[in-house]
């Protein structure tokens, strides 16, 4: 089973990186672009084939390592 | 005072920790390797900066993680002193020790320079020796300093005196200038700035210093 994880900052949150991707998109001609934010992807291979004990499973390992939800949201598809 | 420096793999300003511990204390800390389970007593830990696990998935969230901070979150919610910089820092907030998180600098930009501060609070174990002191001046180098929380922790942290040390000008986009903050109990300090790099005037300046002597005081 493969888990699909996005980590995002938590709208409010600035994102200096996604406001400099934004500007040099702005810079190259790219105007139809009102915002970016940079997040992250994380592909995680499990070898569960419970499929609702995999999802617990990879929410506590979001929880405790891989988002910090001081500041990021992050969301799972498993596949 | 008997002080231990927690080195990770990645740490750079762990001998910097260890050679200011050393001539201030009189002692020479002792240095535990991060895969340590257990280390002996002290009177102070240090978690020094640096790049800890090349700053991976997020500063510091991989050394928060490591067997040897089980041991250090354990001491520090007992009491024992706690310092964390720059890269100390940013563990402390991703155990929860601390509130709060460290971002990239709002500008992009890695700073690295002396900057001056305000002591907001001269009252704790770290900066008693301060009073009467308006600014100090201290070295910052990092990419990843800007200090986030949200609003009602920051309320929380400035009614609470938990806040340290501001920036007196803005250099990295940190809410309210925050330099460094203690946990509610006030014996666990983060803040950017490296005070072991400013500890004697051939370095420049030894308002750092005063960081360590006050801890020294308020252990008798």
């Amino acid at each position: 089973m493969k888990a699909r994880i996005h980590i995002t900052l938590k709208n409010g949150v600035l994102d200096p990186q996604g406001k400099a991707i934004e500007h040099a998109l702005g810079n190259m001609g790219f105007t139809g672009v009102d915002a970016a934010r940079q997040g992250k992807y994380i592909e995680l291979d499990l070898s569960h084939t419970d499929r609702a004990k995999a999802e617990a499973e990879v929410d506590e390992m979001c929880k405790k390592l891989l988002a910090n939800t001081v500041i990021e949201n992050y969301s799972i598809e498993l596949e | 005072m008997k002080s231990a420096v927690i080195v990770f793999p990645g740490s750079n300003c762990d001998r910097d920790m260890a050679v200011a511990l050393e001539k201030i204390t009189g002692q020479k800390p002792i240095m535990v390797w991060h895969q340590e389970y257990d280390f002996p007593e002290v009177d102070f830990i240090a978690l020094p900066g640096g790049f800890s696990y090349g700053d991976y998935l997020r500063c510091g969230a991989m050394s928060a993680r490591s067997h040897v901070m089980k041991e250090v979150v354990k001491r520090a919610e007992a009491g024992v002193p706690t310092f964390g910089v720059c890269n100390g820092f940013q563990i402390l907030t991703e155990t929860g020790l601390l509130p709060g998180a460290l971002m990239r600098n709002a500008n992009l930009h890695f700073v690295c320079r002396d900057v001056e501060m305000t002591v907001e609070n001269t009252d704790s174990m770290f900066t008693s020796g301060y009073k009467g002191m308006d600014s100090i001046t201290i070295p910052v180098a990092h990419h990843d300093g800007n200090y986030f929380a949200d609003t009602e922790t920051l309320d929380r942290l400035e009614g609470e005196g938990q806040v340290a040390f501001k920036y007196k000008s803005d250099i990295n986009g940190a809410q309210r200038r925050i330099a460094g903050i203690m946990n509610a109990k006030g014996n666990v300090l983060g803040m950017m700035p490296h005070p072991e790099r400013m500890i004697e005037p051939a370095l420049g300046g030894s308002d750092g210093r005063i960081l360590f002597e006050s801890v020294i005081n308020s252990l008798g």
